[in-house]
């Protein structure tokens, strides 16, 4: 019924799977967060191209993120993680700094031991990371599974992006997509494409002229590497070999494996900590990898709710 | 440099993944510090300590690259007997002046040239008129062959000079004074020493942390004097570098929009010292001094044919007469406290925004609300032409609305993209820019604007008979235009700009092709080149992937297109590269007819003069620079460790406190800043700093600076959709210590007080920001971006609020990166509240009588020093509430 | 919540990057970090519609299945309640999917095309089948209740047409209706949010006994008590059904049960469970009196409703907090390492 098994799961280069003949070689980002800035360049380069609207002027305080998260007006979202210190060395009770009280006088500079020099030992162990998240562009897409409409549809490029006129806004690939990342746009109002699913596109109409997604242009340290998912794949690996050399043992690829849960993802990253510290999950498979499994439970069930319904007819009298 | 700079900080990362170790010193943690591989915080305002404490380490180890420092540099030169450092002098240098709070310099002399000193330097005149820099700038005067001892142990050489002024500034005193563990200093200390020398440069990069300083110039002297003793400047990897600001920030000094100088760095004449083109010269060439300057003549005659054309001739000194002179003080402040005070009738605001974007906003607002007039030409309506209308003194009721006089003229702006042009970047690159799309509506650019209203003026004037309007028709004033609009032609002003042959037409393609008998003019005598073989060198975009790491086809660097300045000092006093790692120029014995200098670059050196060239006995000028003088725009062709001109403050940096400080200078008598600009007025009152009272009223400190996220004032960013709501809201950051200590919550509200105004902003509470101990307390320091103001999609407090106004003696910037304040939760009050929350505070702190800080609190003049000998009328258009 | 060094309100006393997560749970609190406390994955922007909907076309299905059972034994009471209820109930489902559409007008761009990965699509398919029979039949049954002498009129043919073809159409509705009662399971199962993934397997046989509870209740309302037998049967075997296997089903979901719960959906939940299981108590008693006939009937549907609103909101609140995703899948990572082909990992998300 699903073809053969790799179609929902396992390694796959998903362009010729679907379909395609002579298709490009598939085309991806490889994210270093390692050399991130932050300077959000990519998210507003993604708008600026995409015509996509503003997302509201919320002070979220979470570090410099006013952004919170990807969605349908956020194609690209940089995450920003102050690190006080290692979780390992989190000091478990709150001390009492015996600061003494000082308002309503106000006198601010209080006496304590020692001439000069930062206040608190725990002074330098401090993390800020930096990593723009993006549509992954899995090579199994729970999105693109999903969707009733083939709205979401796989590109000549293996990425996957929306058809705005096809896409009925049943909201059905919200849910599926184990990274949160697509969205129905709710506003604001008078924007385009109100109540249609909305997500990174990997800029498909520059790909087909063969430019790069505006992001990956915009960025200045190249944090947002486009290319070949395969050479790619190639560069984090000797990108993460080379971070470990110079004993950067947190660097880790994620979304790199095509072994993995979704056959690896379109757009990898190098992270330095778990991925959940990123607000990415961390082993996510493609709800549809289940499916086969699903519509057989579902059809016994069936099964067994007509059988119930045939004996409560049979031998009855009234 | 992350922050405010990321696409220059690309190169940063790639030479980190190159194995460069990248240490970064602020007062609070940034995007850059989460990229260094060592972040330093230390106190703000105490980076002269800091970086004396690293020049007091390599002296004491003997670190220096001394055969680098031997011939490059004045280190063997020796200083007058008379001269007194501040070791003696509990802060303050020989020669110093309590009356006028500036120094009489003589003693600062080399030794045997005392006596030039006296005549050359009028260091009150020189602090008006923002224009001592211009000895640094246009070379030291220095008329005969100076004293050198080369073994470097006589006790007056600079070298021991140097040792004796920066022994004070151990790794103890660094920590003491900086907040900076020793261990980081001495982590510091060792890896900019142990990447320096032969083998291996350090570089060094500020910005406006470094400048906004009343002691500003001196931060960046002190990081000379490091970086020569090193031996990084004149080198690949190695030099300092000022990261600009705007798009074209270095194109707007090159080409000024400055009261004190002209372009290509020529002094803006003085009505009472540069009464003739001969005078006004001279002050450049001083002389029979050595190096590149003594074509001064040149470069003044082609500026002002490019001014007059054909009206100018040597018979009438090429219309120098023609040239406005200044007379004292006309910087930006000086000019608002004027409109303040009724004397100033019309202002035009270009391309600026200083409701928001300079120090003291309220008194920018109340200045500009006493206008008759004030054209503003923006992309967008930005307050500064509306601050009648919106501003926070809308709110107070000092400004009304209906009773606001200034006419406010509001003319659209064409953007960068709109129109074409150069830009010139930090790196001194001009680069050529297309226009993309046409200007909307009635935008128009600024070429457009002033050739239109230039033309306009003289067809009002061209009837005229009277002399003072023969300036204005006498000016060369025609370009070809084009287009809808009669849009003036940006390429033939590059032209002009680069210069040529009067009579052929013919580019010049280097400025010793400009003559000073009027057959060549030029409009920018530095940028002669960029049209060289009359094409247009800026517009070159050869990818760097296509060419060698200098790029030197990459857009055109004035001078000569010349990447790193100084580049003699790449090689040895024998012409060879220091390093085969570090080879850049070097002499060819073999190339051209008897050698010639060569390498990647374009040599900043005579290209023949070899290095065993030595000047004839009396040679001056270019001849008098010998063939191992690097630094050819120097009077003695070497770096300078020491200055003995040049600079209002003293011959060597000296760490005083910022003018606002909680803490007693811990190294000298001396506070703050005896030579530095202030007005003491009654709207310009400055928190109580020690030894003076109550400085407990504001016990933190705080600093302002940049978003990535924003453009300085917010005209280009809080007005742009995409933009705005990267960084919504106003915040203020502060460290959980002191968010406990006054009881602030994170993303609530709290307002920061000082004697100027008070501002509020939503509370960010972050590790980022750590209190430092220094002279054994505590100290907090809040950090507070300066981008938000009354207009455009998200609005908010406009830090510069807090600022009064206290500037550099030299060059007139403002200290806008340090003050002291007082924090305190929850939203600020409105309206007259707000006034009376800061009159208390204010009398609380013993300043709102009209009382000023001490300025001088040592040595001689300390008990009279300063204390309101200023302007302290109350000024009734101000509206104080004292 | 954690609190930080200084004791005093920060940034860590949300839950920040290395915030705790749990906070009420069955199991021992699990540690885990998020980014802010932010979801991970993207709750259904689905709203009440879609329990409604998953609601009625369970009774519909039911229904269908009455009537066909009653057309072909004879019971034109409980056929009639059957047809009639199915067509109500489905014409009321469709407006609840399609007012949940982002863009209604394009509701026919379903019909582009059959795409067996998608439950959806499928669904549609489903119910443009079952849809028609089941209209077909209700309007026979429609056109069964206009008095004999409208019939001859001229859409004296549409009469005769119904009468010849409603019996069939009823059947055909009713042997399609089970996969309209059982894909609405797969429909939430196939979704990343927690709660309703990790239910897969017995979610279908929850909504399946649901489904039979709800209509059984139904033809328990509307036909007398003398032909209501098989309803009752029915509705009694499927209150049995769900709520065993929705027992099943919680022990099944690990850590994602907790939803189920915890608030709003735990109150749906339980009073899901008490309305099942009063009113298969009553059905017991439901051959006697039609009133307790009634009241059972409308416990079980309210039952079942209570049921599909439960596990809808139970899905919606898992999909919001990052503990759900995140501690499943670490959980995992634990037992079994990361996820790799050709190894499938059984269960969660
Ligand atoms: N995104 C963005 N880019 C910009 C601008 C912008 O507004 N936004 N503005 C442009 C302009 S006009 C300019 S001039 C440049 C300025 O560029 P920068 O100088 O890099 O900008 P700032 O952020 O003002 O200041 C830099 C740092 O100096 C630190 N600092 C403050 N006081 C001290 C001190 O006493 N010692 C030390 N060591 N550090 C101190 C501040 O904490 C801050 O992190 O940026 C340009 N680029
Ligand atoms: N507290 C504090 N104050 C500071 C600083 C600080 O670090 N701390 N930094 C200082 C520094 S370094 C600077 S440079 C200043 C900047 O302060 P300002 O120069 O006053 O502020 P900007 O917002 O850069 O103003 C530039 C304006 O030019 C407009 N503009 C852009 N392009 C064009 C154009 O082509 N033509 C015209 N006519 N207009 C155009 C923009 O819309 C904008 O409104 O702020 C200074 N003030
Ligand atoms: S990340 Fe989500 S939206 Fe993107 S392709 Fe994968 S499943 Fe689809
Ligand atoms: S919302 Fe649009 S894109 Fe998403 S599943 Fe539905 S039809 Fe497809
Ligand atoms: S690839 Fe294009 S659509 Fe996707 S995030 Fe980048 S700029 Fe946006
Ligand atoms: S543009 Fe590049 S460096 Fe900047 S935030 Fe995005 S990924 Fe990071
Ligand atoms: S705004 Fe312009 S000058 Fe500033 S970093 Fe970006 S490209 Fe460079
Ligand atoms: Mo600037």
């Amino acid at each position: 019924m699903f073809g053969k098994r790799n179609s929902l799961y396992g390694p796959v280069d998903p362009a010729p799977e679907t379909g395609y003949v002579d298709a490009p070689a598939r085309k991806g980002f490889f994210t270093d967060t390692s050399i991130c800035i932050g300077c959000k360049a990519c998210e507003v380069a993604c708008k600026e191209w995409n015509d996509v609207p503003g997302e509201g002027f919320d002070q979220l305080g979470l570090s410099y993120d006013n952004t919170g998260s990807l969605n349908a007006n956020s194609w690209r979202h940089v995450a920003f993680i102050e690190q006080p210190r290692k979780a390992a060395e989190e000091k478990a009770p709150p001390v009492e700094l015996g600061m003494p009280a000082l308002r309503p006088d106000g006198v601010g500079a209080t006496d304590v031991g020692g001439a000069g020099g930062s206040d608190g030992a725990e002074a330098m162990d401090f993390r800020w990371l930096m990593s723009s998240d993006v549509c992954k562009h899995c090579t199994h897409a729970a999105c693109l599974d999903v969707c009733p409409t083939g709205s979401l549809f796989r590109t000549e490029f293996g990425t996957v992006v929306v058809q705005d006129d096809i896409c009925n806004g049943c909201g059905y690939c919200v849910p599926a997509c184990p990274f949160g990342v697509i969205e129905r746009r709710k506003g604001p109002q008078g924007s385009k494409n109100v109540g249609i699913a909305q997500k990174c596109t990997l800029c498909y109409d520059r790909l087909t002229v063969g430019e790069t997604p505006s992001c990956a242009k915009a960025c200045p340290t190249e944090s947002i590497q486009f290319g070949d998912v395969e050479e790619l794949r190639e560069r984090a690996q000797r990108r993460v070999e080379d971070l470990h050399g110079r004993g950067v043992m947190d660097a880790r690829l994620y979304g790199n494996d095509p072994d993995d849960g979704v056959g690896g993802t379109g757009a990898f990253f190098l992270l330095l900590d778990e991925p959940e510290v990123y607000g990415f999950p961390p082993d996510p498979v493609v709800t549809t990898a289940d499916l086969p499994r699903m519509f057989n439970r579902a059809t016994t069930a069936g099964v067994a709710l007509l059988a119930g319904a045939v004996a409560a007819f049979v031998g009855s009298r009234r | 440099m992350a922050e405010a700079h990321p696409v220059g900080f690309q190169w940063v990362m790639e030479a980190k993944s190159r194995g460069a170790k990248v240490i970064h010193v602020d007062p609070r943690f940034t995007r850059t510090s989460a990229h260094a591989d060592t972040f330093v915080p230390l106190r703000v305002g105490t980076d002269i300590a800091f970086l004396g404490g690293v020049i007091n380490y390599v002296l004491q180890n003997e670190l220096d690259f001394r055969e680098y420092v031997v011939a490059y540099t004045n280190a063997p030169t020796i200083v007058s007997e008379q001269f007194r450092d501040t070791d003696d002098l509990d802060g303050l240098f020989s020669g110093f002046d309590p009356e006028t709070r500036t120094y009489e310099t003589a003693s600062w002399q080399y030794d045997s040239q005392e006596n030039d000193g006296a005549q050359r330097e009028d260091h009150e005149m020189q602090r008006e008129t923002a224009s001592a820099l211009q000895h640094e700038t246009h070379g030291l005067s220095i008329d005969s062959e100076v004293r050198r001892d080369e073994t470097l142990q006589h006790p007056n050489c600079v070298y021991q000079v140097l040792k004796r002024h920066f022994a004070r500034y151990t790794p103890e005193m660094v920590a003491l004074t900086c907040g900076v563990s020793e261990e980081d200093f001495l982590e510091v200390c060792k890896a900019w020493t142990e990447n320096s020398g032969r083998e291996r440069t350090t570089a060094l990069v500020y910005s406006v942390g470094w400048t906004q300083h009343s002691v500003g110039v001196q931060y960046i002297r002190t990081g000379a004097i490091l970086q020569l003793l090193l031996g990084n400047l004149g080198r690949p990897g190695g030099g300092i570098m000022a990261l600009r600001g705007h798009a074209s920030i270095q194109g707007s000094t090159d080409i000024p929009t400055l009261f004190n100088i002209l372009p290509g760095y020529l002094p803006m004449p003085n009505a009472e010292q540069h009464t003739t083109l001969q005078e006004w010269v001279d002050a450049v060439r001083h002389p029979g001094a050595k190096g590149f300057w003594a074509n001064a003549g040149a470069y003044g005659v082609n500026l002002l044919k490019a001014y007059w054309g054909d009206a100018a001739t040597s018979e009438n000194d090429f219309c120098f007469d023609y040239v406005p002179k200044i007379t004292g003080d006309h910087g930006t402040y000086r000019t608002v406290l004027d409109m303040i005070d009724g004397k100033v009738k019309g202002y035009f605001l270009l391309g600026q925004n200083p409701a928001v974007g300079s120090a003291h906003g309220r008194a920018q607002r109340l200045g500009m609300a006493n206008l008759d007039w004030l054209v503003v030409r923006d992309l967008f309506e930005i307050e500064s032409a509306t601050f009648w209308k919106n501003s926070p003194e809308v709110e107070t009721g000092e400004i009304v609305p209906e009773e606001c006089r200034t006419e406010v003229f509001l003319m659209p702006a064409a953007s960068h993209v709109e129109k074409e042009g150069t830009f010139t970047q930090t790196q001194r690159v001009l680069q050529w820019r297309e226009k993309a799309v046409e200007p909307p509506g009635d935008c128009r650019s600024e070429l457009w604007f002033f050739y239109h209203l230039g033309r306009m003026v003289r067809e009002r004037l061209a009837a005229s008979t009277e002399e003072k309007d023969r300036p204005i028709q006498d000016l060369a004033w025609d370009y070809p235009v084009h287009g809808e609009h009669d849009e003036p032609s940006a390429d033939a002003v590059l032209r002009e700009i680069n210069g040529y042959e009067i009579a052929t037409g013919r580019p010049l393609s280097l400025f010793t092709e400009m003559k000073d008998d009027g057959s060549t003019l030029g409009g920018c005598w530095i940028y002669t080149g960029v049209y060289k073989d009359g094409v247009n060198q800026a517009a070159r975009r050869k990818s760097r992937h296509e060419q060698d790491y200098v790029a030197a086809e990459w857009g055109w660097a004035w001078p000569a297109n010349r990447r790193i300045l100084y580049n003699r000092a790449s090689a040895d006093p024998d012409g060879k590269p220091w390093s085969d790692r570090k080879a850049y120029i070097w002499w060819d014995p073999d190339a051209g007819e008897s050698g010639e200098w060569t390498g990647q670059d374009v040599p900043d050196f005579e290209r023949t003069k070899p290095p065993s060239y030595r000047p004839p006995e009396g040679a001056d000028g270019v001849a008098g620079i010998a063939g191992d003088d690097p630094f050819i725009m120097q009077g003695d062709g070497k770096g300078s460790l020491y200055v003995p001109q040049g600079l209002i403050d003293g011959p060597l940096p000296t760490h005083y406190e910022p003018v606002e400080s909680p803490f007693r200078n811990p190294l000298y008598g001396q506070q703050a800043n005896p030579t530095r600009k202030e007005y003491e007025r009654d709207e310009n009152r400055m928190n109580p700093s020690p030894p003076e009272e109550h400085s407990e009223v504001f016990p933190y400190v705080f600093t302002t600076s940049r978003l990535t996220e924003h453009h300085t004032a917010g005209g280009m960013s809080r007005y742009v959709e995409h933009l705005a709501e990267l960084q919504p809201e106003m915040f203020v950051e502060v460290s959980p210590a002191l968010a406990a200590q006054v009881g602030l919550e994170h993303n609530g509200w709290c307002h920061v007080v000082t004697a100027r105004s008070a501002v509020e902003g939503r509370v960010h509470i972050t590790d980022r920001l750590r209190p430092l101990r220094v002279e054994g307390r505590t100290v907090h320091q809040v950090w507070l971006p300066y981008h938000w103001g009354s207009g455009g999609i998200v609005t908010g407090d406009s830090a510069n609020d807090l600022f009064g106004i206290s500037l550099d003696p030299n060059v007139l910037i403002q200290e806008s990166k340090v003050g002291t304040c007082d924090v305190r939760p929850g939203r600020r009050p409105r309206g007259q509240a707000m006034r009376d929350l800061v009159a208390d505070h204010s009398a609380r702190a013993g300043v709102a009588s009209g009382a000023y800080p001490l300025v001088v609190t040592t040595g001689p003049g300390a008990a009279s020093g300063g204390k309101s000998d200023g302007d302290p009328t109350p000024d009734p258009s101000s509206g104080e509430t004292t | 919540m954690s609190s930080d060094r200084t004791g005093q309100g920060s940034i860590h006393d949300r839950p920040g990057p290395r915030g705790r997560g749990a906070e009420r749970s069955m199991v021992p609190p699990a540690e885990f970090t998020s980014y802010y406390g932010h979801n991970v994955v993207k709750p259904s922007p689905w709203e009440h519609d879609i329990p409604a909907y998953l609601f009625a076309g369970g009774v519909a299905a039911g229904s269908s299945l009455l009537a066909a059972g009653a057309s072909l034994t004879g019971r034109p009471a409980l056929r009639r309640t059957g047809r009639l209820g199915a067509l109500v109930a489905f014409s009321f489902s469709m407006v609840a999917l399609v007012h949940d559409l982002g863009r209604p007008m394009r509701f026919l761009h379903m019909l582009r095309t059959v795409k067996l990965t998608s439950p959806m699509s499928v669904g549609t398919w489903i119910l443009s089948v079952y849809g028609p029979f089941a209209a077909l039949a209700a309007l026979a049954e429609v056109a069964g209740l206009v008095p004999a002498g409208a019939t001859q009129g001229r859409l004296r043919w549409a009469f005769r047409l119904l009468d010849r073809f409603g019996g069939p159409a009823g059947v055909v509705a009713g042997v399609t209706a089970p996969s309209v009662a059982a894909y609405t399971a797969v429909l939430l199962s196939d979704t990343a949010t927690p709660s309703w993934h990790s239910a897969y397997r017995e979610l279908p046989f929850v909504f399946c006994g649901s489904a039979a509870a709800a209509s059984g209740g139904l033809g328990m309302i509307g036909a007398p008590v003398t032909q209501a037998g098989p309803a009752r049967r029915f509705a009694l075997g499927g209150a049995l059904v769900e709520l065993v296997m929705e027992r099943r089903m919680e022990r099944s979901m690990g850590l994602t049960a907790e939803p189920l719960h915890d608030g709003h959906a735990g109150r749906l939940m339980k009073a899901a469970q008490s309305l099942t299981v009063l009113g298969g108590v009553g059905t017991l008693l439901a051959g006697r009196s039609r009133s307790v006939a009634v009241v059972s009937g409308v416990a079980l549907m309210a039952g079942s409703a209570c049921t599909r609103f439960g596990i809808f909101e139970a899905g919606q609140r898992s999909a919001k907090d990052p503990k759900y995703t995140v501690v499943p899948q670490r959980e995992r990572i634990a037992r079994e390492g990361p996820t790799r082909y050709p190894d499938h990992p059984v269960g969660g998300p």
